[in-house]
Order: structure tokens, then sequence, then C-alpha cells
């Protein structure tokens, strides 16, 4: 049996988690809502995230756009991703939303813009 | 003659819009917004990371989609800004000048006026480092625009000073970006960012976060070339001997934020000393009738999301003053003890408060188990257990105007953390 | 192969002064300055203040210098736009037994030429200075003591001096001087001069390149002062200068508002060996700031803004060295100048000019340009003038750093004009832009485009000061 501590972030309110681990069965306990369930034991069995960052854009009247990944990545993907943010441009104009790269680093999530640029 | 406006709001980010937006929603049809910058926003165009809105719009959102959703918004409803455009001055008489180079310098007058300055970071000076002055120490925000708007890279080896969330932020940001950030340094026994922060920008990549410690010496003629980090005792002084040399080619200061309040004071607003914000009633009304303060310029906040709900507020009260509302008479003071440092709103009028005002404020220090209590004239009105309150972690207490009703002359409100 | 008349070394307060009264002679005059800008050694970091005249021992050079230098201040600050106050001074005793002390500064400062002199007891002083401390007990004020802003003194000497014709050279360090036939030859880091005359206003360095032609040695010790800077909003905390007595336990540091309206407190004095150690030490801060408390009990540190450090030219005799090397003809030290060295700077500029003028038997020019403008403060304009202003050049109605109002049209001008800056703190200094309670934290970025774009470089090329104190990484690629 595994016990790890971990501190609940689905909302502010930052609730110490007890994540209890054995074999199969994952338990959590000091949650006070659903979501801090859900949080414990994905942080153990598939821990994810949200990638935020920028791209360059050439022709913009900004000179980045702010992109994240449309959706939680697996944790280990991060510098991954990140690698695909950073090799990649893009041309002006872009929306919000505009999906800037899919499918990014296999990991079947789109990298989408979170900024309009106009063009210059 | 004097060009008049009903409404001049005084900052075009997250306050200024939604205060923007509600005034004009209650009925204000004359609002001016002054936003210094070239884009409307604010501080959330460069916090291109996500958090933002779950209160809002039960979405997590980044700074930019936050900010987008309000300026969107203000476009539909009309509402004018003038960009790069600078208030100068706010006289008591609500007169305000600004500038830009349209225009010049052109003073207006307004009918009410709301303050939605933001705030500034703790530059250096003020943190009394010790040792030279090369380029390479920035405060965390300003390192913020220059990669996340500016697209530049500001440093290789980062040691970062302060676990404000801005510092937190930076942190994974600048790993991400490729740069090896060494420590965290923190003169406090406890972190000054929110919990989540700590897990998600340290945590995740292993990075040390040293609480009592702080900065003692920085290196480096030119350019950073490292820092010495001690260890601080419970007076917050070094302890001699603990001397560690990192070295880095940058330093990040991430140690508070303050209110920006030169124009308030211009105007004559009495500033709290303990918030450095303006003292406002339960209508986010200052000391100086039709001047009105929400956000960061009032007390830096966590949460833009309770930004945003306290400028609306200030928003929907000015609405209500220019169309012929007054300041009302009577207020009663809130005052604080046991750990709570102060209240925003600092004062309540019972006559024409709403029916629930919440207050929000800070503890000095980590508090746990715990009540927060509320005694009007020494009475118990209102408590709330708290397993943990932090000085990082804004809280909340609402009061209702039932309360009120039920002590009608109550003279005075007691907010304390207690046993 | 450019042969000059003279070669300045040094583009601090003195040699600037020096080359712009250099400047009146049909004279060819080059300034040779080791860093990318003026005003970057002892001159940046002191006091800025216009001292009265009575701390120097009668008969010195130095009381000679301070009391003239002090009365073509309260001129020039006209003619060549600089800033410049005359707040007064006053000089506290703790003690009864301390005011013999004050009696002593007064006959001195009467032997030295200076009138308006007075005593006041601890009661008239704390009139006049309501936050002084109860336990003063006299003072002794100067009425006509004043503060200046040392970097746009020292700008305007040297903007005035090239438009009248001198050349500056910036990152040219002197390596070696030889003598020639009939002058020196300077090895300097971009390539060898020749000129008639040479003259030393090297500062920390002025023992260095006397040695290289002087046998006559002296020693040149970094005298390091610690400071602390106050928010303007404080600034009117005290109006008069705030000296203290020097007495067995020390020199007593002071308290003053600056010539821009902050709040100054300092400097303590340490004997070091580096000549470029800036540093400030948690220590050295702390005992000025206690030290300060003495005088005006109620300095509020919580407003501090920065801290920073300089470095006087201390050499054992106390006196400024002034005039041709005995033992190396046409070689002219203007060297150990520390206080009260900026308030003597035109002083020494004039006598050093009309000394060196008259070894080379040189002319006045006739069409000296006597006076200067400053890039315009528009935020202190009227309205009207201000409006007029940015209707004529847009760019003064863009406020680029907020603390201290200074406009993007400011900026431009301080890059684009005579001697422009070169650097971040080039800027700071010429318009302060960054010099107000956010320190440069939100006007940064802005700096930085306007200063790569004016310059024609790369924002990653764009340094603090010298080459090597670059803001921004390049990418790899």
């Amino acid at each position: 049996m595994e016990i790890r501590e971990l501190t609940c972030i689905r909302c502010p309110m930052g609730c110490q988690l007890t994540v209890t681990i054995d074999g199969e069965n994952v338990s959590v306990s000091g949650n006070t809502c659903p979501r801090g369930e859900d949080y414990g034991k994905n942080e153990v069995i598939n821990p994810i995230r949200t990638v935020t960052s920028s791209i360059r854009v050439e022709g913009g009247s900004l000179k980045l756009v702010s992109v994240k990944t449309k959706g939680d990545i697996p944790k280990g993907k991060i510098f991954e991703v990140m690698e695909a943010i950073r090799s990649a441009t893009v041309t002006a104009p872009v929306h919000t939303g505009d999906v800037l790269i899919s499918n990014a680093a296999g990991t079947g999530i789109d990298v989408v813009a979170t900024k309009t640029v106009e063009k210059r | 003659m004097m060009e008049y406006h009903d409404i001049i709001i005084i900052g075009g980010g997250p306050a200024g819009l939604a205060a923007a937006i509600s005034a004009r929603e209650a009925g204000a049809e004359d609002i001016l917004i002054l936003e210094r910058d070239e884009r409307p926003g604010g501080i959330l165009n460069q916090c291109i990371h996500n958090g933002f809105g779950l209160h809002t719009f039960k979405e997590e959102l980044t700074g930019p989609e936050y900010a987008e959703r309000f300026i969107t918004r203000a476009k539909e409803l009309n509402i004018p800004i003038k960009l790069k455009t600078i208030a100068a001055d706010i006289s008591p008489e609500r007169e305000v000048t600004y500038v830009n180079s349209e225009e010049g310098a052109v003073t207006v007058k307004a009918g009410a006026v709301i303050l939605a300055m933001g705030c500034r970071e703790r530059p250096r000076g003020a943190l009394g480092l010790p040792g030279f002055r090369p380029a390479g120490v920035f405060t965390a925000g300003t390192a913020q625009r220059l990669m996340n708007i500016e697209g530049f890279a500001v440093g290789k080896e980062v040691v970062i000073l302060g676990s404000g969330d801005i510092g937190l932020i930076m942190a994974r940001r600048m790993t991400l970006e490729g740069a090896k950030v060494k420590v965290v340094a923190e003169l406090m026994p406890y972190s000054g960012g929110l919990k989540r922060n700590i897990v998600q920008c340290l945590e995740d990549y292993g990075i040390p976060l040293k609480l009592s410690h702080t900065v003692t010496c920085i290196h480096g003629k030119e350019r950073v070339t490292g820092v010495t980090i001690s260890e601080v005792g419970a007076d917050r002084r070094p302890i001699p001997g603990t001397e560690e040399y990192y070295s880095c080619d940058t330093l990040l200061l991430s140690c508070g934020l303050l209110p920006e309040n030169e124009l308030s004071k211009s105007a004559g607003v009495v500033l709290s000393r303990v918030t450095g914000g303006p003292e406002v009633t339960d209508s986010l009304e200052t000391t100086v009738p039709g001047v009105f303060a929400a956000g960061n310029v009032l007390h830096v906040h966590d949460l833009v999301d309770f930004v945003s709900e306290e400028a609306a507020r200030a928003g929907r009260k000015a609405a209500e003053y220019v169309k012929g509302g007054s300041t009302p008479e009577k207020f009663v003071e809130i005052k604080t003890a046991g750990g709570v440092r102060y209240t925003v709103p600092q004062r309540i009028s019972p006559d024409t408060m709403d029916d629930k005002i919440t207050l929000r404020f800070r503890v000095g220090d980590i508090l746990k188990n715990k009540t927060l209590a509320v005694y009007f004239d020494g009475e118990p009105v209102r408590r709330v257990k708290k397993r943990i309150m932090a000085p990082g972690e804004m809280e909340e207490l609402v009061l209702t105007k039932a309360s009120f009703a039920e002590h009608p002359d109550v003279k005075e409100i007691l907010v304390c953390a207690e046993d | 192969m450019t042969q000059y008349d003279v070669v300045v070394i040094g583009a601090g307060v003195t040699g600037s002064a020096i080359a712009r009264e250099l400047a009146r002679y049909k004279l060819k005059t080059l300034v040779l300055e080791k860093e990318e800008d003026v005003c970057s050694g002892t001159s940046k970091a002191n006091s800025g203040i216009v001292h009265g005249g009575f701390d120097a021992k009668e008969g010195t050079m130095m009381a000679r210098m301070n009391v003239r230098g002090a009365e073509l201040i309260r001129k020039l600050h006209k003619t060549l736009d600089f800033t410049y106050r005359e707040n007064g001074s006053m000089v506290l005793a703790f003690s009864e037994a301390d005011l013999p002390g004050l009696e002593e500064l007064k006959r001195r400062g009467e032997a030295n030429g200076v009138t308006d002199l007075s005593i006041l007891t601890g009661d008239e002083a704390r009139k006049l200075e309501p936050a002084l401390s109860d336990e003063v007990a006299g003072a002794l004020l100067s009425p006509s003591a004043g503060i200046v802003c040392p970097f746009s003194m020292t700008i305007a000497f040297a903007e005035n001096a090239a438009d009248n014709g001198v050349e500056f050279s910036f990152l040219n360090a002197v390596k070696n001087i030889e003598k020639t036939g009939d002058g020196y030859k300077i090895e300097a880091e971009k390539g060898d001069i020749y000129t008639k005359t040479v003259v030393n206003a090297a500062g920390l360095y002025s023992d260095k390149i006397n040695d290289m032609v002087s046998s006559r040695h002296f020693t040149i010790v970094p005298r390091r002062g610690e400071y602390v800077l106050m928010d303007r909003e404080v600034g009117d905390l005290v109006s008069h200068t705030i000296f203290q007595l020097p007495t067995r336990l020390g020199k007593g540091v002071l308290v003053t508002p600056t010539a821009h309206g902050n709040l100054l407190v300092g400097p303590n004095a340490q004997d070091i060996d580096d000549k470029e150690n800036t540093e400030t030490t948690a220590e050295g801060i702390e005992d000025i700031k206690r030290r300060a408390l003495l005088s005006v009990p109620t300095v509020p540190y919580n407003k501090t803004i920065t801290g920073f450090a300089g470095l006087r030219a201390h050499e054992e005799h106390h006196d400024f060295i002034l005039g041709e090397a005995e033992d190396a003809e046409l070689f002219f030290n203007a060297a150990a100048i520390e206080s009260p060295g900026l308030t003597s700077a035109p002083a020494i500029g004039e006598y050093m000019a009309g000394i060196i003028a008259g070894r080379l038997g040189a002319e006045k020019k006739e069409s000296f340009i006597e006076t200067r403008k400053g890039v315009p403060q528009v935020a202190k304009l009227s309205p009207k003038e201000r409006a007029e202003l940015i209707a004529k050049r847009p760019e003064y109605g863009t406020i680029v750093c907020r603390c201290e109002s200074v406009s993007e049209g400011e900026i431009l001008d301080a890059i684009n004009r005579t001697l422009g800056a070169k650097s971040l703190d080039g800027i700071k200094r010429r318009v302060r832009q960054g010099m107000g309670r956010c320190q440069a934290g939100f006007c940064t970025p802005r700096a930085v485009e306007l200063l790569a774009r004016e310059l024609g470089i790369a924002p990653e090329e764009v340094t603090k000061n010298r080459p090597g104190s670059e803001l921004l990484i390049k990418e790899a690629e």
C-alpha cells in the first residue's frame, strides 16, 4: 500500500489530499468536492496538465500569439509539446481558438490560439 | 466649457472593463475608459497561463481569453476607450486630466470616477538588496512582459526571490522555454503564492522552494553573475554562516505588489495604511464623494474573478451615484483583530447596503483550525470554521442586510480569527 | 593622423567642465572616456550638493574652487539649463560641547570668503526644519548652499562642449601615454592619439594616468559611500541639506532633498582597494540609516526606492591636484577631485582652461555658444505649453515612464541629441525615465525598443550601461 500527499489544484481551495494506492484500488481523502477525488486519482494514475506558451507570428500587430493545449496532456509529454510549440510559426491574422498545431506531439490534443493577433 | 462624462474609468484592465460594462448595464450612458497601453486588457495580456475564469465563467481560461470576453462585451456595448492615454491628474472635484499624442493634455469633468489603475511590483531598490546593480535583475512582471508580449529571452540561469504568484508562474514559463531555474527563495516561512502554483510551477519541475531565505548579495558588475542566498531567522534577518552562492545570469523578484495610487492621492482619497489602497464603503466609494475604486488598486487580489466581481459592483454603484444617488451619511466601521489584517470594504452603510456584502481580506500569518468570527458591538453574528488560512490566499465573509436588521443600532463591527 | 591640441582624459563632471571651458578657445580638443557615456564614474553617484564653502581649509585649492564653483553654478544652471535649487544647508551640533565646532566652521567659511553664514540655536533650527531631532543643540546655517542634479550638470557641460566643437570618444580607455618630441602619444583602446597637451581628469584612475607620465606619483584611494534614496512623496521632509558636525565619532551623514525632490540619506566612507567596487552592503546601508536618524528621527525608510554606492577619489593630502605636472611639460592634472568636487567643477574648468590656453597661447573664439537647452520636461509645462508641444510633436504626448511622467518624445530627444544616450542608464540620466518609484519596471520594455530602433541595433544588444550589461539574451538558433 502506498500513500501520497497531494495538494488539489482544481480550484483555489487547495485541499490537502491523501491518496491511498492499494493495488488497483485508489482512494482519496481530504477533498471537499468530487473534483478533488477525481484530481487525486488522476494525479497518481495519469497526471495531466494544460500547457500554455506562445508562438511567433509573422506580419502581426504583435510578435507573439499566446497559445494553450485545447485540453490536458499527459504530464510526461509537456516538453515534447513545448518543442512543437517552439518550432512553430504562424502568419497573421490569428484569432482566439484557431488551431495552430493539431495533434501536438501525438497527444491527440490541439494547440490553439488564446489571443487575437491582427495583421500589421 | 469643460467636456463632461458621467463616468470616467481610469484603467482598461480587468477592473476597468468590468466596471464599465456593469455601469452601462445599470443605465449609465456616457462612460469613458482611459487606458495607458496600446490595447485594453491590462496585465491579463501578458498572463498567458491558465487558471482564470473558474468563478466567473465556470471554465478555465488563460489571461488573454478572459480579457477578450470583457473586451468583446465592452465593444458590444459601444463603450469608448482611449488607448495610449495616461491620466495625469484627478482633482477632488472629479476633474480628470489626461494626456495622449493626439489631443495633448485635456481636462474633463466626470460625474463619477472609478479608480482601476491596478498595482505595480515592489522593485529591487525598495527591497534593499545589497550588492552591485547589474543588468539581469528584473521584477517578475517585467520579465513576463518582455517574454510574453515582446518575445525576448531574459536569461538562461535564474534565481527567483519571492514566491508571489507571478514569480511562480515565471519559474515554470522560463523552465518551459529552456532556462534553468535554480531556486526560489522566500523571506517568509510560508509562500506568498497560491498553492496550486507551487504545485504546478515548482514541484512539477523539481524547482526547490527555500522558505525563510533571502538574497544577501547580488554579484556581477555588468550582468548578474550570481547571488548569495542566506537563511533568515525569526526576525527575518540573515543568519551568518548560512550563505550559499548560486551562479546565475538573472534574478527575478516577486516580492509583493503595491496598489498604484498616485492618482488617488491627487484626488484627495484617504488610503488604508494596511492595503495601500483607498478606504472604501460597501459601495466601493472612497472618502471622496463620487470617486469609486475596484480591483488591485484597492487591495491586491489573487484571482481576477474577484476583481471583476468587485469592479462590477463599483460600476453599478457609480451608475446609481450619477443618476442622483448621494453618499450615505451613516456608516459602521469594520475593525479587525486576531490575525485578520484588514477588510475591504472598511465601512458599511446599513441603510443603503445590498442584501449581501462580501468582505474580502487577508490574514497576517498561517492560521490553522481557527474560526472566522464577526461581532456586532461584541455580539457574535457569524462564525465560519477554517481548516487553514494563509497570507497568500484571500479570504471572504458574507454579511447580510438581515443581520443589520436584527442590530439596528450597531456601532462597530469586528472581524477576527479566533480559536 | 589627427593631431589634437588638448586631450582630456575622463568625461566626468571635471573633464566635461574643463572641456566646456576649453571650447571657448581656438583649440582642437578631444575628450576620452572609458565608459559608454559621460557621467559614468564618481560623478554619477554622490550627494549632489553645492557646498557653502566652509568645509575646506582656508588657503587650499579646495576652498578656492568650492567658493568660485558655487558662484558659477548659481548662474550656469540657467545658461546651461540643468537642475539646481538653492535650498540652503545646516550643519548640526548635538551637544553644547560641540557648539565651538560650529563657530570654527563659520570662521573658516568667512576666511574662505563666504559671508552669509550664521549660527542658530537648536530651537531656531527646529523652527526652520520641524523634522529635526530634539537633540539638536545648534546649527550652522548656510543659506546659499544648494542641490544640483549631477547628471544634468555633467551632461550640460559635455553637450555644450560638443556643440562648440569638442570631440568625444567613448569606450576608449587610455592604456599608456608616451612623451613625443612636441607633445604626447596616447595609446588608447581604439588606437593611438597624438596631442600637444594632456589633461588628466580620470577621477579614480587619475593616479594611474599621472604615473604614466610623471615621476611625482600620488595614490588615489577609492572611498566608497553608500546612499539610500526615497520617494519624491517624502522629499519635503526637510528643505535644507542637513549635515552633522564632524566629530571624533566620524564625519556624519546627511539628509537632504535632491534637486529632483527625492529624499537622500548617506554617505558613509569606507576606503577600499577596488576602483570598480560600487557594491552596497547590508551593514553599510544599515549604518547610514541609523546615523541619519540622529538628525531626523522620522526618515521614512519604508519609502525607499533604491540604494546605491559611489566611489570618491581620495588622496591623502585632501586637496585637489590642479595644474601642470612639475616634471612633465604640458601634462596637466585635475586629480584627487573628491567632495566638494561637484561644486568645484565649473571653477576647475575655468581655472584649468585658463592655464592650458595660456601655455598654448590660444585665442578665444568669437563664435562660442554660451547657452544650451536641455530636453523639455513636458510634464512640468503649463497645460497650454504642453498641448502646443504635443501638437508639434505627438511623441511628447505618449507617456512611457509613469512614475516620472517622461514621454516618448523626451526619450527620443535623449537618444538623438548631441552626445545622445547609448544605454538605458544614459536615457535615465538625461530624462529620468525609470528613476521613479517603480525603478523602470513598467517602462523598460518600451525603452529597450526605442533605444534599439533609434540606434539601429538589435534589442538584444541594448545595454544597461557599459558593454556586457545587455538586458536580453540572444535565443540560440
